[in-house]
């Protein structure tokens, strides 16, 4: 029986298979030494988390491209619909994409059928378009809302497959975030409790993982509303300008100026007539 | 790009399914993987297809799930269009269709289980690569080796259902035990002609084996 694997399994534990290769490529050539490349982290920690009237979704605001931090307060908490919020971890662009064409559609829908969108329907439409594109498209996605059917909280990955759970972490400091959770989370919080778990949860994603950082926002999502808290906690390190950075002319002494003046000489003149349209 | 990213959910878990005298007995484990990570530790890999007609899902997360999704479309449609309860052997057919059709690109492996009026309990298996068969009784999953000879000296025909639940809850539990890629809770599904009884057995109420 002839059997094809697409994906080959993980083999758990640590690979050295490439060190040797590795060691032979630095130490190569004599004329430059070939690095070996750095890993690229996509650098989020984001959370949810179902409670007593709603959801609480949480996101970090760092966005890196390799070790600098290209945006201090980015925004990973999306708008879908009135009730439905959707955090985004994996490739930014994707991710905006993702959830900014979700959005269009629940909005046509709804204005179609008069109906206000469910969080279920969401899900399907992102499970569909994820699948359909075999894991090209790099989102990590926790959606979460309020609708007429209650509070849910989803997880949707890059391959298309969905986790209903009532709490949830995802990023690269997930592992973090999920210890917070595991230990105080219980059925039917109330908000101050859930706003507490989710905002230490993201904390420690922080704490412990280098891509991710700086502020801390919520969303607080209910029948009622959303409250949306940009941000819900700022980070200690707020580094402020000592001094300013701009020099008054005459800062620098003139010791001396020469003027050359530019001989022109005029070459080739073209004349090109406009034409004005208009009854003369 | 970081390794991690590119391993999708694998739900490499233990699956099974008993037919006993009016209904079968399903169960499954409940751990979904990312790579060493435990994405989900309670999933529900016992899916519904029909009102007595249920599925156990291995093998890649998003693909099982697809799978299962279309398959349920289709056989709802062709249940309304009979206007009767569709067979187990249809449904079983519908996932081979499927498995076969696209085995290179997917990757699951499914128990397919129920109960229908013209022939009772049955449980047929579709591994991948689209083979369909059915069995008596059917293990599946990465944990499933660990368990045929358990299964294979414990399984008696015409057993009870409470006979047959704790045989299905016995077998998960060990596989569990060996298998690194199963875990968490015990979900049982009884399907019968009366319609589909669910029970989860918690970690700590899970049966329990000599320690050695």
């Amino acid at each position: 029986m002839a059997l094809s694997y697409v994906l080959e399994p993980a083999v758990s534990g640590f690979n050295f298979e490439n060190s040797t290769r590795n060691i032979v490529l630095e130490n190569g050539s004599e004329e430059g030494k070939i690095k070996a490349p750095k890993p690229m982290k996509t650098g989020t920690t984001i959370a949810g988390v179902v409670y007593k009237d709603g959801v609480v979704l949480g996101a970090d605001t760092r966005a890196t491209s390799d070790e600098v931090v290209a945006d201090k307060m980015c925004a990973k908490i999306h708008y879908i619909a009135p009730n439905i919020y959707c955090c985004g971890a994996g490739t930014a662009a994707d991710t905006e994409k993702t959830t900014d064409m979700l959005s269009s559609n629940l909005t046509i829908f709804s204005m179609n059928s008069g109906r206000n969108p469910r969080v279920v329907m969401a899900v399907n439409i992102l499970q569909d378009m994820l699948f359909r594109y075999r894991g090209m498209i790099g989102a990590h996605l926790i959606l979460g809302g309020v609708d007429c059917t209650g509070s849910h909280l989803y997880t949707v990955g890059p391959y298309g497959s969905i986790d209903k759970v009532p709490y949830l972490a995802m990023g690269s400091g997930k592992l973090p975030a999920m210890g917070i959770l595991e230990d105080r989370f219980k059925g039917n919080m109330d908000l101050e409790e859930a706003k507490a778990l989710v905002s230490d949860a993201i904390h420690a994603g922080i704490m412990s993982d280098l891509g991710s950082g700086n502020n801390i926002d919520l969303c607080v999502i209910t029948k009622e509303g959303v409250d949306y808290i940009r941000p819900h906690r700022e980070s200690i390190y707020n580094y402020k300008r000592q001094a300013k950075y701009k020099y008054k002319p005459g800062t620098t002494p003139v010791l001396t100026k020469t003027v050359n003046q530019l001989e022109l000489e005029l070459v080739h003149e073209t004349v090109q007539m406009m034409e004005t349209a208009g009854s003369s | 790009m970081d390794p991690v990213e590119f391993l999708s959910k694998l739900e490499k878990t233990t699956i099974m399914a008993v037919e006993f005298d009016g209904g079968v007995v399903m169960g499954a484990d409940s751990r979904t993987t990312t790579g060493a990570y435990i994405a989900n530790r309670v999933t529900d890999k016992l899916t519904p297809i029909h009102e007595r007609i249920f599925c156990c899902r291995s093998g890649s997360a998003a693909d099982t799930q697809a799978i299962a999704d279309a398959v349920t479309y289709q056989l709802g449609f062709h249940s309304i269009e009979l206007d009767e309860a569709p067979l187990v052997q249809t449904a079983a057919s519908l996932f081979r269709d499927m498995c076969y059709r696209y085995r290179e690109e997917l990757m699951a492996g499914i128990i397919v289980a129920g109960w229908d009026p013209r022939r009772g309990g049955q449980v047929y298996t579709v591994p991948v690569g689209g083979m369909m068969t059915r069995q008596p009784v059917s293990v599946g999953g990465s944990g499933s080796s660990y368990i045929y000879g358990y299964v294979d000296s414990n399984y008696r025909p015409a057993m009870s259902k409470e006979e047959c639940l704790k045989f299905t809850a016995e077998a998960l539990t060990l596989a569990m035990e060996r298998d690194g890629s199963s875990g968490g809770v015990v979900r049982l599904a009884v399907i019968s002609e009366q319609g589909v009884e669910r029970q989860v057995i918690l970690g700590n109420q899970l049966p329990k084996f000599s320690t050695v």
